[in-house]
């Protein structure tokens, strides 16, 4: 059985190429980091995935079916980005109902344990903290028992204990052999949790590995310093500089490893002077890759 | 099984939102007393022969269910809003048990409204022959059909912020042409009147005043509301899987 397979998928909305042409395969059973900034297009791929969004072109393949069929048989569970619960039922009664809706669901009190929700089953939404809304939304997700569930940036509104819990219960679901996909913008979560990342920038693909090489990709520091008279190319040799670039007095050294280049850049070229280390933001790091930032 | 608990909960959910609970049975049932009791003694309102209570019992039987069933709009749209909508369409839900889930919870709120008013009139001296009673009961409950379909269709078309304008508007004229307030009996307003499913709605609520219900016309003009509103929802539906 193959996973989940993108391909060419694009989609539009007006002049907005939210999606511009995406090839993303994914097997089952991987946990994958879908990453990028605001606008990226993670959710609208989402959207796609999940039959809520009709592509303008390009194919959805959900465990070989379409994603309408997917869902039909209950086969993938999702917590989108906007939403909230409905109010006047309470947690359990919310879980209950979503479970009469498919034919072999999870047993209610097994998803209430699996997303920590035990304590609080009898309370009504509007009782529930920021935190424990998104786990009543992780266990709607849930209880369909899904072959693949998607996450779409799941932790915001969740302070730090909260985000913890709520990895642990994804991990937790996702060591049954399930498939996991989730949006995110932050790094780490992508770093701590997935086994791949997926880099998204402007609709597109930007990059697309293990989240260590995503992660040494777009988390390089630069290193900024008034040097003049040293061509390019010789800084371009020293120890963890990726890539040198003039701008006029001063040159720009982007690193792979910033402590040793600064020792290096120091020792060999003693004038160097105004130095600035600077981390690259995630979103200046995708902006570098996708070759906007020159 | 799987639609009736559903349903069971699509219900539970209706009857503990207290406020709307409260709102949307209690207005008819105040109007009623504000407008009837005071003229609890009128035996012939207008010359009609008809005592007042009685008369203004089955006008707000039309206009109070008009109103509960396309209520049922509001809350879509308030569910909309917070993206249940779209929970709900990743599951295997189809549109059929949902349309139904909403046309059933519909039809409960107008039988509670008919079932307090009819205590309410009861308490200000109205009675209705048996039979009557249950004609026209049941020919309400028929011309509410094109209005269940008419709140779905709104409901996924517009925001809660436009949708309590739009409801009220449209109740209004639906109310006023249909001859709620006051009997709409010739002439082109008569014409243009009976085009509408209200027109129909209040002509069956008007048995209970000896009216004889509806002709050819009114069964002809509730079908193809309710065809025509019934198409208009399922579009709107569908379309509607956006994010609002």
């Amino acid at each position: 059985m193959s996973g989940i397979v993108l391909t060419e998928l694009r989609k539009s909305f007006g002049d907005v190429r939210a999606v511009d042409g995406i090839d993303v395969s994914i097997a089952p059973g991987e946990t994958v980091a879908l990453l990028g900034p605001n606008g990226a297009g993670k959710s609208t791929t989402i959207d796609m995935l999940l039959g809520l969004t009709r592509p303008d072109a390009g194919s959805v393949s959900v465990f070989d079916r379409t994603p309408e069929a997917a869902v039909d048989a209950g086969a993938v569970g999702a917590m989108l980005q906007t939403g909230s619960l409905i109010r006047d039922l309470t947690v359990r009664e919310l879980i209950t109902m979503m479970a009469s809706l498919y034919r072999e669901p999870m047993p209610v009190e097994e998803v209430l344990a699996l997303s920590g929700l035990g304590v609080i089953a009898d309370r009504r939404p509007l009782k529930l903290s920021g935190g424990e809304t998104q786990r009543t939304r992780f266990a709607v997700a849930l209880v369909s028992d899904p072959e693949l569930l998607i996450l779409d940036e799941p932790t915001v509104a969740m302070d730090v204990e909260s985000r913890h819990a709520f990895w642990t219960s994804m991990r937790a679901f996702a060591e049954r052999g399930r498939t996991v996909l989730f949006a995110t913008h932050y790094l780490e979560e992508a770093d701590d949790y997935a086994d791949r990342a997926v880099l998204m920038a402007h609709g597109r693909v930007v990059a697309d590995g293990p989240p260590t090489e995503i992660k040494a990709m777009v988390g390089s520091r630069s290193i900024r310093a008034t040097l003049p008279d040293v061509p390019v190319d010789e800084l371009t040799g020293l120890p963890g500089v990726t890539r040198a670039d003039r701008r006029g007095e001063a040159i720009v050294l982007t690193c792979s490893d910033s402590d040793a280049a600064i020792r290096a850049l120091l020792t060999r070229y003693p004038a160097a002077r105004d130095l600035e280390i600077s981390g690259a933001g995630l979103e200046e790091a995708f902006l570098m890759l996708t070759g906007d930032g020159a | 099984m799987r639609s009736s608990v559903y349903m069971r909960y699509e219900l539970l959910r209706i009857l503990r939102s207290r406020r709307f609970v409260i709102l949307a049975l209690g207005f008819p049932l105040g109007l009623f007393y504000v407008i009837a009791a005071p003229n609890r003694n009128v035996q012939n309102l207008g010359h009609s022969g008809l005592s007042a209570p009685l008369y203004y019992m089955v006008g707000l039987a039309a206009f109070g269910t008009m109103n509960a069933m396309m209520s049922s709009g509001a809350r879509i749209a308030a569910e909309r809003a917070v993206g249940w909508n779209r929970q709900l369409r990743i599951t295997p839900l189809t549109a059929r048990e949902y349309f139904r889930a909403k046309v059933v919870t519909g039809y409960v709120m107008c039988l509670l409204t008919l079932a307090l008013l009819y205590v309410a009139g009861a308490t200000l001296g109205v009675s209705i022959p048996a039979g009557e009673w249950v004609r026209m009961t049941i020919l309400i409950l028929l011309g509410l059909v094109p209005f269940a379909a008419i709140g779905i269709w709104i409901g996924h078309l517009l925001t809660p912020d436009s949708i309590g304008p739009t409801l009220g508007g449209m109740t209004a004229i639906f109310a006023f042409l249909g001859g709620v307030w006051f009997p709409i009996t010739s002439g082109t307003l008569q014409q243009i009147a009976q085009l509408l499913p209200s027109y129909w709605l209040v002509q069956a609520a008007h048995i209970g005043v000896g009216g004889s219900g509806w002709d050819v016309r009114g069964w002809i003009t509730v079908a193809v509301w309710t065809v025509a509103a019934a198409a208009l929802a399922r579009r709107a539906y569908r379309r509607d899987t956006k994010r609002v």
